[in-house]
């Protein structure tokens, strides 16, 4: 038997470091030999910082945009997150992975795209946007509805304009509060749902954000009439291997890491622990 | 295979001979109980204990132990895998662990296969031994087919009077035998047939249904008020999954050494009672209330692994009861449900 190990990392270097917001930076990262990660939108890797701690994180850039490197928006939160915030690029990170159910992509082309995150939920689904965009003609309208709780609470401003920019995007952004500079719509995610009208046998909706969000935002997606099997979630779990054995991701009896984190609705609508 | 008789005489020189290629563990006294421990002499062997407080999971899971080592220094940290496994013979294992090796061969075979587990797995041999008597009041495996074994060993040994007669399960195990057994004769598998025929009626049934029915009846019981009783009493210690020779949910810890040149990757037995065991770093915690957690132990073992692994994954061992601080009895809440459905 080989001696390789489903857990050690692969160390991989920090290409570049860019701050996002107060808490959110994004971390370019070059895998060895140029290798690409070899993912799919909605899959994470388990990110660590040797004798610090491992820890989960969805993969934020697209694989079209791969290039010999993959982005995490990471937020400063813990332990881990703590300590690569304060790294800078040529610095050395454990990476494991790609893990996980992404968005199956191929089952998405040709239809309409509605895209709803909130807040960080913006992490995940920027690679699956990036990925539709770069594909732009294989698909029909492209929705995205974007909320943040406060102006200096939203990611990737630069992309935020070049999709407002776009003609071929419909791109809707909104703030929980405001402030003196902010000129834009106010109010919860959901408050962008009524001005927009979506043919409902033929869109893929796609949301993620945090737990609180998805009751409302599954309302309003339930009331324009998608079917439950084309609203798709990505689910935020506690994960120590990714690789449906150590627990503590378990949403009944689905692993989050293997099933997951990618759910339709309809597989997790009578999951009790899932929303 | 073959049946061989092993005389009782012949034990301790048999044990002592693997003792000199093998680690071996087996059931050996511990205050007024029985651990399933490394054995430091042939002595030491109490093939006679009930049951032991740890299963023999510990050879095969332990407690911790090291995955990786990362040297670090200039340039890029080097990561050397560790896989700690060494020769080992699990001597004596009661059927009710024989399943849960098969339970947990299963679980770290799946999707990703461990490597860590199953090269221990493989430096193992397994010699089980027949119960003829229930451990106490508070043994199940009649319930849940675990209580008589049915493989998955390389050599299994049932008490037959003078010896015992020992049904030889894979090459690796005739091999072990070496020169201490010998073939069976006709009355010697009489006489096992005997003891097997006889054996049945001392087992009781504690469950009040058939176990193939758990799954479809948890699956009734989600909103059943025995969890919020369950959860009023438990006090979240763990003992409960420590002892359980089916739960292996583990954390994988990083650490670093004083002189900062070396960071290891540990594993280490987790528990789904333990507060924070579902609790993601921004302060969500997805199985906040004890009622939550005593209920997902119930449903992984009556139907969760049951469902993904297609073996029991509650074995009826029993120990959960036997160490619950608070008399949490997972029989009494499956027949609870039962009732009430």
């Amino acid at each position: 038997m080989s001696t390789t190990s489903i857990y050690a990392p692969e160390m991989a270097r920090l290409a570049d470091v860019r701050p996002l917001t107060e808490l959110e930076k994004l971390f370019v990262i070059e895998l060895p030999q140029g290798r690409s990660l070899g993912h799919q939108p909605g899959q994470f890797v388990m990110l660590s910082i040797p004798g610090v701690g491992e820890a989960p994180i969805s993969i934020s850039s697209s694989p079209s945009r791969s290039n010999g490197h993959f982005e995490l928006c990471v937020r400063r939160m813990g332990d881990v997150t703590g300590v690569l915030h304060n790294m800078q690029a040529g610095d050395w990170v454990g990476i494991r992975g790609p893990f996980g159910h992404g968005f199956p992509i191929e089952q998405m082309r040709g239809r309409d795209m509605l895209f709803a995150p909130g807040g960080l939920g913006l992490a995940p689904l920027r690679s699956l946007i990036n990925q539709v965009l770069d594909e732009r003609s294989a698909f029909g309208r492209v929705i995205i509805l974007y909320g943040a709780k406060r102006p200096a609470e939203l990611l990737f401003r630069d992309e935020l304009d070049a999709w407002a920019a776009r003609e071929d995007v419909e791109f809707h952004l909104t703030v929980d509060r405001g402030d003196e500079t902010w000129k834009g719509h106010v109010g919860v995610i959901t408050t962008l749902f009524p001005a927009i009208t979506v043919d409902p046998r033929n869109t893929i909706a796609v949301t993620c954000g945090p737990p609180i969000m998805y009751r409302f935002v599954l309302m309003e997606l339930l009331g324009k009439g998608i079917p439950e099997t084309n609203i798709y979630l990505s689910l935020e779990r506690r994960m120590k291997c990714g690789m449906g054995k150590c627990g503590h991701c378990q949403i009944n009896d689905l692993y989050c890491c293997r099933e997951g984190p990618v759910f339709t609705y309809d597989q997790i609508k009578n999951v009790p622990e899932a929303l | 295979m073959s049946l061989r008789i092993l005389d009782k005489q012949a034990v301790v020189p048999l044990v002592e001979a693997l003792m000199a290629d093998y680690r071996v563990f087996g059931p050996r006294a511990k205050g007024p109980q029985f651990g399933f421990e490394p054995l430091d002499s042939p002595a030491d062997l109490r093939l006679d204990y009930n049951i032991s407080i740890l299963s023999p999971k510990t050879a095969l899971q332990p407690p911790q132990e090291r995955m990786a080592t990362i040297r670090l220094g200039e340039g890029a940290p080097a990561v050397e895998p560790v896989i700690e496994a060494q020769p080992t013979v699990l001597f004596g294992v009661h059927t009710c662990d024989l399943y849960a090796i098969r339970l947990l061969d299963r679980a770290f075979t799946a999707d990703f296969p461990d490597a860590h587990y199953l090269e221990r797995r493989r430096q193992t041999l397994v010699v089980s031994l027949e119960c003829l008597q229930p451990c106490d009041e508070h043994s199940f495996c009649k319930s849940m087919g675990t209580w008589t074994a049915d493989g998955g060993y390389d050599l299994h040994m049932t008490d037959i009077g003078d010896a015992y007669i020992v049904h030889v399960g894979t090459e690796a195990g005739e091999a072990l035998l070496r020169e201490y057994a010998r073939p069976a004769t006709d009355a010697e598998v009489r006489r096992l047939n005997e003891v097997l025929s006889a054996k049945w009626p001392r087992f009781p049934q504690r469950l009040e249904f058939d176990a193939a029915e758990l799954p479809a009846l948890l699956a009734t019981a989600y909103n059943h008020p025995i969890w919020a009783e369950l959860g009023e009493r438990c006090l979240s210690c763990g003992s409960c999954t420590n002892v359980c020779p089916t739960c292996y949910c583990f954390n994988v810890l990083d650490t670093v050494s004083l002189t900062l040149d070396e960071a290891s990757r540990i594993r280490r037995w987790d528990s789904c009672q333990l507060d924070e065991f579902a609790r993601v770093t921004s302060g969500e915690n997805f199985r906040e209330a004890r009622a939550a957690r005593q209920r997902h132990r119930m449903l992984r073992k009556g139907k969760y692994l049951r469902e993904r692994f297609n073996a029991p994954g509650c074995v009826g061992c029993g120990r959960c009861i036997r160490a619950c601080l608070v008399h949490i009895n997972i029989v009494e809440t499956f027949n609870t449900i039962h009732k009430s459905a």
